[in-house]
């Protein structure tokens, strides 16, 4: 790929990852979402963040499919994007939900078991998004690999995390839950079938 | 449809077919003789039609009242789908013209009665109650009604009589929602005896002054302003009187979440959020939940000696 072409790539991405967050600014200043628009502003931050997630964890067998180098250059742009939504999706719970009251935020952390998973889940992505960049990459060298591993726990428990929080209607959960089994399941596979023929 | 009708009702007392069968004329003869406020904040286009009232001098509440736009656009009828904006959209199908109510169990008057004959003898009245739902945000909405207590005395319930059941409609061509199995439908809901009859318990054919939008439970619905809002069964086709405490819906798809009594009381948490706060739809931050939603005075004393813990 020439660079031209990964500039283009880059910045058409950039601009995808930011309509979400354009839209959601655009519907709440427009009066847009309905009677509880907090509740909706924190709910899709977060979806929007898992969805992230998981596009993120696609990258690596859609170039084991496709054989194409983009979908790794693009990898560490969709993560930091995961990152940067789940971390408005905190920000509008501590503020807008509890409006910073930290005993009672201490006590929910506690208590309420899809809260736990999904702070953990958070604090699994700061080191993550800390080491993205190149030079932690050379430093950290073979760890690298080994600590950013820890997305797979880390998007294990935000499922969790969403599944829990749901009253009744599992759907949306479940189907999150479905691609990141899948997801994981390509791994486990080639992890334990490796590819005869070493991908260039 | 075959409709029974007890033996003792003075046939004197039962609406002719014709003007039941078109009950769009009979609201519209009731608000020519009634003198109405202008309603503002009422939306056209839900065919809702002014209701003869009188306002409540007793059930106020100094309080904001929520919008008649978020009353009717922010919905729990999983009837029309689990997320809260469906029913406004997909409830407006729903056939709610004819309708009639079967009274069964222990009473001396059972049988199947059309709207009308439900509503006549009971005067309308306006009151302002909370209503505070179980995932934490709550409203207050000006109802029109009658209290339930009046509707049960005419009945005569027998001393077998110990809960109320109440039943949804489900007609699954105009509830899409029922076609998948989220509850088991239909919706059930039950009160203790003493709770149906307490005079706060309210049957609703209103709300803003007009009759019941369909998102919101047309036409009639039971309003127990004390409990969560899923306590408030919409849309009710049956009234059976039992014996033994009946299982409702939240309560059999989910046990150890939600109790027959589901009071609302901030010192009982969700098993997986707290109930002490609530976010008042139209504000911004939360506000602290009020033991059986500030209506403390009035009923405590029906769950005197009870551990509200073990009985949520």
């Amino acid at each position: 790929m020439s660079s031209p072409q990964r500039i283009t790539l880059k910045i058409t991405l950039f601009t995808l990852c930011l309509l979400p967050l354009a839209w959601l600014i655009y519907a709440l200043f427009t009066n847009q979402l309905g009677a509880n628009p907090i509740e909706v502003v924190t709910r899709s931050l977060g979806e929007w963040g898992l969805m992230l997630l998981i596009v993120t964890l696609t990258m690596t067998p859609l170039r084991d499919a496709t054989g194409q180098t983009w979908p790794i250059l693009i990898r560490r742009m969709l993560g930091l994007f995961c990152f940067f939504y789940i971390l408005l999706h905190l920000n509008s719970y501590l503020w807008f939900d509890q409006f910073f009251d930290w005993q009672e935020i201490g006590t929910d952390i506690i208590k309420r078991p899809f809260i736990t998973f999904g702070m953990l889940s958070f604090l699994g992505l700061i080191p993550l998004a800390l080491t993205s960049n190149r030079w932690s990459q050379r430093k950290l060298a073979k760890k690298w690999r080994s600590l950013h591993r820890l997305i797979y726990p880390i998007a294990i428990l935000a499922v969790l995390h969403f599944y829990w929080l749901v009253k009744l209607d599992k759907i949306r959960p479940i189907i999150f839950s479905l691609c990141l089994l899948g997801l994981l399941g390509y791994r486990f596979i080639k992890a334990k079938f490796p590819p005869k023929i070493p991908p260039s | 449809m075959l409709i029974k009708r007890p033996q003792d009702i003075p046939s004197s007392e039962i609406t002719d077919e014709t003007v039941y069968r078109d009950r769009r004329q009979f609201m519209q003869s009731l608000a020519g003789i009634s003198l109405l406020p202008l309603l503002g904040t009422a939306q056209a286009g839900y065919g809702n039609k002014p209701l003869k009232h009188e306002k409540s001098k007793i059930y106020r509440l100094d309080e904001d009242l929520t919008t008649h736009q978020d009353i009717t656009h922010y919905n729990n009828f999983y009837e029309f789908g689990t997320d809260k904006y469906s029913p406004a959209k997909g409830a407006q199908q729903l056939t709610t013209d004819p309708w009639s109510v079967t009274v069964a169990g222990a009473v001396e008057k059972p049988g199947t009665y059309t709207l009308e004959d439900i509503l006549r003898p009971h005067t309308l009245e306006e009151r302002v109650y909370r209503l505070r739902c179980v995932e934490g945000w709550s409203m207050v909405i000006p109802w029109v009604g009658f209290p339930l207590a009046d509707l049960i005395k005419r009945f005569n319930p027998t001393s077998k009589a110990k809960f109320v059941e109440f039943t949804t409609l489900v007609r699954k061509e105009e509830m899409p929602g029922t076609r998948r199995g989220t509850l088991n439908w239909p919706y059930k809901e039950g009160l203790r005896m003493d709770e149906a009859m307490n005079p706060l318990t309210l049957m609703a054919v209103g709300l803003y002054g007009e009759t019941m939008p369909k998102q919101n439970g047309a036409p009639i619905r039971l309003v127990v302003p004390w409990k969560y809002g899923f306590k408030s069964i919409k849309s009710i086709v049956k009234i059976n009187f039992v014996e033994k405490q009946p299982v409702s819906s939240w309560q059999e798809a989910i046990p150890r979440e939600y109790g027959f009594y589901s009071n609302v009381n901030p010192e009982v948490d969700h098993p997986r959020w707290s109930q002490k706060r609530e976010r008042r739809i139209g504000e911004f931050l939360k506000r602290k939940t009020l033991k059986f939603n500030g209506y403390e005075e009035q009923v405590a004393e029906l769950y005197k000696g009870m551990d509200l813990r073990k009985f949520y």
